[in-house]
């Protein structure tokens, strides 16, 4: 037999959903456990260390994994680190690629981020107001540190060079199969790409109006979720909510809209669109009926940037500079 | 040196960029901060054409378009309209001041219109200052 392909898995600054939806792939991972060979999978899975990954010599590992955006100084170095080891790198999933849930936090002051963590949650119970001290000096002799928070949210590729893109909140773990059978068989397209199959969510999703041949109306009022129960067949964006499908990556199989919940483009941009946002932005007041309708979606979403770049913010244009 | 502010427009062929001519053939007097791009209509201009030139440093943007019922495309602009006023509130909800950006209809005949709105326009920019990110090390 070949030689196993060597694969390593690092969770950056995620929430672990992307390490879930590879062992979502249950009986598909254990089948190609024959051909790959996990040397590497922290903090969650495997029981190696971030200093076993140090000492492998560099370029020894065929393929890596990077789930998670950049947010701490921890993030920087293990970012690096797995550069220097893996041929081939892989951004997985939206904060890797996009920024993220967490990117949204940049519209704020690290300020109010940590008093809104440590000190003002309903849940928290802080009465001496510890805040996280990167340097601390305990008992006048022990050295402790933790890793410092980094500037704002920065995306893997603008550290280091990434090789391929893969988008999803978690990435569909059946399009997840099929990126580690392509990855085996060597099937990929030029370094730089996304790895996607190239449709728009509304491409594959069974509500998309062209499918019965129906003309595409323009919306006249803007609902959001609370407002009401969509019907489960039509369109919703046809219905009054606002959905990203148009401009967002299908590899997921129109998964939310499946179960009536609309798009909000955690597969990332489709080919051509540079600032998701911007582009949501366009394609939405394009299908809005009029100046009244365009005014309602303001007020019932009110602030627009977290809404349109609900997983994209640190890809946008103006977020890096502001 | 006082603070020259540097403007992209964007004038749709019809009405704007003809409304630009006419100002030069009418003598009319404005500021030269302003550089103008021509485009088809003002609803090709993407929203991201407008952070692009913000990103780069544009201490503003003016989107100059026809008269509404006046589209050579029927409704190329009601877009524009519709588009650029939420474009204006997620520029401002990410943390932009908006009043870099603006949205203007000038027809072929407002030659004089065009002046006036360059001139207050720049106006107002000197007030607000360069583009912070300029200071932030933009290009």
């Amino acid at each position: 037999m070949a030689e196993k392909l060597k694969m390593a898995f690092l969770l950056a600054g995620g929430c672990a959903g992307c390490e879930m939806a590879l062992v979502d792939l249950s009986d598909a991972l254990v089948d190609a456990l024959e051909h790959i060979e996990v040397v590497f999978w922290a903090p969650t899975v495997a029981d190696v260390k971030y200093k076993d990954l140090e000492a492998m010599p560099d370029g020894s590992i065929d393929l890596g994994l990077i789930d998670g955006m950049i947010r701490n100084s921890e993030h920087v170095h293990m970012v690096k680190v797995m550069r220097a080891k893996c041929k081939t790198l892989v951004a997985f999933g939206a904060c890797a690629t996009l920024g993220g849930i967490a990117a949204m936090g940049d519209m704020h002051t690290h300020k109010e981020l940590f008093d809104q963590a440590y000190l003002k949650t309903f849940s928290t119970d802080n009465p001496d107001g510890v805040m996280p001290t990167p340097e601390y000096l305990l008992d006048g002799k022990y050295d402790l540190t933790i890793p410092s928070f980094t500037d704002r949210v920065m995306l893997i590729d603008e550290l280091v060079d990434v090789d391929y893109y893969v988008g999803g909140c978690p990435p569909h773990h059946d399009f997840v199969g099929k990126l580690i059978a392509a990855i085996l068989s060597g099937n990929l397209p030029p370094k730089g790409s996304w790895l996607t199959g190239g449709h728009a969510v509304c491409d594959v999703c069974k509500r998309n109006p062209a499918i019965t041949g129906q003309e595409r109306m323009f919306i006249g009022e803007v609902k959001r979720m609370v407002d009401g129960k969509p019907d489960p067949d039509k369109c919703l964006l046809q219905q009054g909510y606002i959905c990203f499908g148009p401009l967002t990556q299908g590899d997921c199989g129109a998964s939310c809209l499946n179960v009536n919940i609309p798009c909000r483009g955690c597969g990332g941009p489709i080919p051509g669109v540079k600032d998701f946002g911007a582009r949501c932005v366009s394609a939405i007041a394009s299908s809005l009926k009029d100046i009244e309708t365009t005014e309602q979606l303001m007020e019932k979403f009110p602030n627009l940037a977290k809404f349109v770049y609900r997983y994209s913010y640190t890809s946008g244009t103006l977020n890096k500079k502001l | 040196m006082e603070f020259s502010p540097n403007i992209v427009g964007f004038a749709c062929q019809w009405c704007t960029y003809a409304g630009a001519d006419l100002a030069g053939n009418l003598r009319c007097k404005y500021p030269p901060t302003i550089k103008l791009i021509k485009v088809p209509c003002s609803g090709t201009v993407e929203p991201e054409f407008v952070l692009e030139a913000l990103a780069r440093g544009a201490d503003g943007v003016l989107i100059g378009g026809c008269h509404i019922g006046d589209c050579h495309y029927k409704e190329g602009n009601h877009k524009t309209e519709r588009r650029m006023l939420l474009l204006s509130k997620l520029i401002e909800d990410a943390g932009f001041d908006s009043r870099r950006f603006r949205l203007e209809w000038i027809s072929g005949a407002e030659g004089k219109k065009f002046a006036e709105v360059v001139t207050e326009f720049t106006e107002q920019i000197k007030e607000l200052g360069p583009n912070p990110i300029k200071a932030k090390g933009g290009e």
